[in-house]
């Protein structure tokens, strides 16, 4: 029953996407009509004005482009020209190095405040303040201090992936359940080993949840981020794509900022459930 | 003198009200108990039972007044008064084991791993759980789970025992079972316990002494009963022991009217002096040298303190 139903959505994902690109490939076939023109003043227009060719590329000239990408991924000819999968390792590195300075930071820092409601109290204006500050405000900012466009980057995925973070981590840590909190007091667990062996394991599924949301906050960001400092990360390379007016490259990046993106999702997802208790 | 293990001593609390002023749930409480005795407590919601009881057990404090377990007053919790909760309150991420040996390790924290476990697992069996040490609570059912909060708390081998309507959640069966469980453990082990009920019959089979508390706020205890059944009573027969429905009839009484009217029924309640109801055995009371005597102690050692 179960497997049969995953088997029936499987099928109507496969049609959808079979859909998808069929009416993609009608779209963009060469439909207008070849016009004659001086072979000079055709080089300058390109296939678009000669051959009626769309300028938006069809899926099977998309699929081609993936293709030789896939081949050599880490290809490096320069500053202006490296395989994917360099591209995607840096922004991989930026995102994995802001988010886990993040981490340093909020999962402590919301312990802290979500066990004194002292702190909660005179600490929350500020989040309030800051949290909903957009990170990319902070580039020129970070530009200025730190002086390196590349820490700058990880700086801004610092800054907008700590917020959820440390507000489920406080929002964690203040509810846990007092029953629980209650069972420690009667068995005089000193403080330290009660935040390790009661209130983490209890607030971790809701922890983790906010890491969740973090790091897809943090593929979101690095690509607007990348756009803005340049040199390297797969925003960078939409970008540089852009300026050469191929749009195949720029629908191939955005292909696999999603692949990534879902693939981060799922590994956090994975956290999340070893976590998670049954009650 | 009379060994009195637990002594409450006109305690209060208050908590602020709306508008500045402030709820009294109850003042001028006096209770005591003696070494190995099991004692219920019963009256309506909203009387301050279960305030009492965690008043007892350290986790809340009282507004005024002392408590005294042992000959020393409490301050906070302690490993010597273990709770059995009434929503069980295990850790879910912990199996049966870990929720035992948790508490054991708690205790004796220069223990070893084997040690802890060895020990954990002696509680374990006691209660009747061998074969589930590995489960999670999730798996197990309701009275499975207040079996475990059991071993729990008799792991760490307390002086007593605190229990606040430990079998409410259960279905009648799983409940009874559990009752006779937990009257054989404190048998055995001569286990001081104050249980909070709103069960007469399972007072009537467990207790010893039943504590009646009038309705709150303001609520008072209002008379100790003595239970008059043997101290080896059955289940099965206990409905037909001679004095069971004098008992059950002077509980239930109290409950259905006399819980309401007592304050102004009984304007010179002194809530130092609680009377003792010795139930169908009129005049023996006096005679009777178990309990009697705490009445001519307690003016002498608590001076100057007004009812």
């Amino acid at each position: 029953m179960n497997s049969s139903l995953r088997l029936r959505a499987g099928l109507v994902s496969i049609v959808l996407l079979a859909a998808f690109l069929g009416v993609w490939h009608l779209a963009t076939r060469s439909t207008a009509p070849v016009t004659t023109m001086s072979p000079e003043y055709a080089k300058l227009m390109g296939l678009t004005a000669t051959q009626g060719k769309s300028a938006m590329p069809g899926p099977l000239d998309v699929g081609a482009k993936l293709w030789d990408h896939l081949k050599r991924p880490f290809y490096d000819n320069g500053p202006n020209d490296k395989g994917l999968g360099i591209q995607l390792g840096y922004s991989i590195a930026r995102v994995g190095a802001g988010y886990l300075l993040a981490v340093l930071v909020a999962i402590p820092l919301g312990f802290l405040i979500g066990m004194s409601p002292l702190l909660s109290k005179a600490l929350d204006p500020f989040i309030q303040v800051l949290k909903p500050i957009s990170p990319l405000a902070w580039m020129p900012l970070a530009l200025y201090t730190i002086k390196d466009s590349s820490i700058s980057a990880i700086f801004v995925i610092f800054i907008c992936s700590i917020w959820p973070m440390l507000l489920n981590t406080v929002f964690g840590v203040a509810s846990v359940r007092r029953e629980w909190i209650n069972v420690a007091r009667t068995l005089e667990v000193g403080t330290v080993r009660r935040a390790f062996t009661v209130i983490l394991p209890a607030a971790a599924p809701t922890i983790l949840t906010g890491m969740r949301i973090s790091i897809g906050i943090a593929w979101l960001v690095i690509v607007a981020a990348e756009m803005l400092v340049g040199g390297t990360g797969i925003g960078y390379f939409v970008w540089n794509e852009w300026n050469n007016l191929s749009i195949t490259n720029v629908i191939i990046a955005i292909l696999l900022i999603g692949v990534v993106g879902m693939l981060l999702d799922q590994i956090l997802a994975r956290f999340t459930r070893m976590v998670t208790f049954p009650e | 003198m009379t060994d009195k293990f637990v002594s409450i001593e006109g305690i209060a609390k208050r908590y602020p009200g709306a508008g500045g002023a402030t709820t009294t749930v109850f003042e001028n409480l006096w209770l005591s108990m003696a070494r190995g005795e099991f004692a219920c407590v019963i009256g309506h919601s909203g009387c301050g039972k279960t305030t009492v009881l965690n008043i007892l057990a350290g986790l809340d404090a009282p507004s005024e007044g002392a408590v005294i377990v042992d000959g020393q007053a409490i301050a906070g919790t302690s490993l010597d008064r273990a709770v059995i909760f009434q929503s069980h309150a295990l850790l879910p991420w912990r199996t049966v084991l870990g929720n035992v040996a948790y508490a054991v390790s708690s205790k004796w924290r220069s223990w070893d791993r084997a040690k802890v476990r060895a020990h954990a697992q002696t509680f374990i069996d006691l209660v009747g759980l061998t074969g589930s040490e590995h489960k999670r609570p999730s798996e197990l059912s309701g009275g499975m789970k207040q079996r475990v909060g059991i071993a729990r708390a008799l792991s760490i081998t307390p002086k007593m025992m605190l229990m606040d309507e430990p079998f409410s959640a259960l279905d009648a069966l799983t409940r009874g079972t559990l009752q006779d469980e937990v009257r054989r453990i404190c048998l055995e082990t001569g286990q001081t316990a104050f249980m909070i009920t709103h069960d007469v019959d399972e007072a009537i089979y467990l207790a010893d002494k039943i504590f009646l508390m009038t309705n709150g706020p303001g609520a008072v205890l209002a008379e100790v009963v003595e239970n008059p059944l043997p101290r080896d009573r059955g289940r099965i027969d206990l409905h037909r022991h001679p004095l069971y429905y004098a008992l059950r009839n002077h509980i239930i009484d109290f409950l259905v009217t006399r819980s309401k009217t007592f304050a102004a029924e009984t304007p010179d309640h002194d809530p130092r002096n609680v009377p003792l109801v010795p139930i169908g055995k009129p005049g023996l009371s006096i005679a009777s040298t178990g309990e009697e005597p705490r009445q001519t102690w307690m003016p002498g050692t608590n001076p100057g303190l007004s009812a």
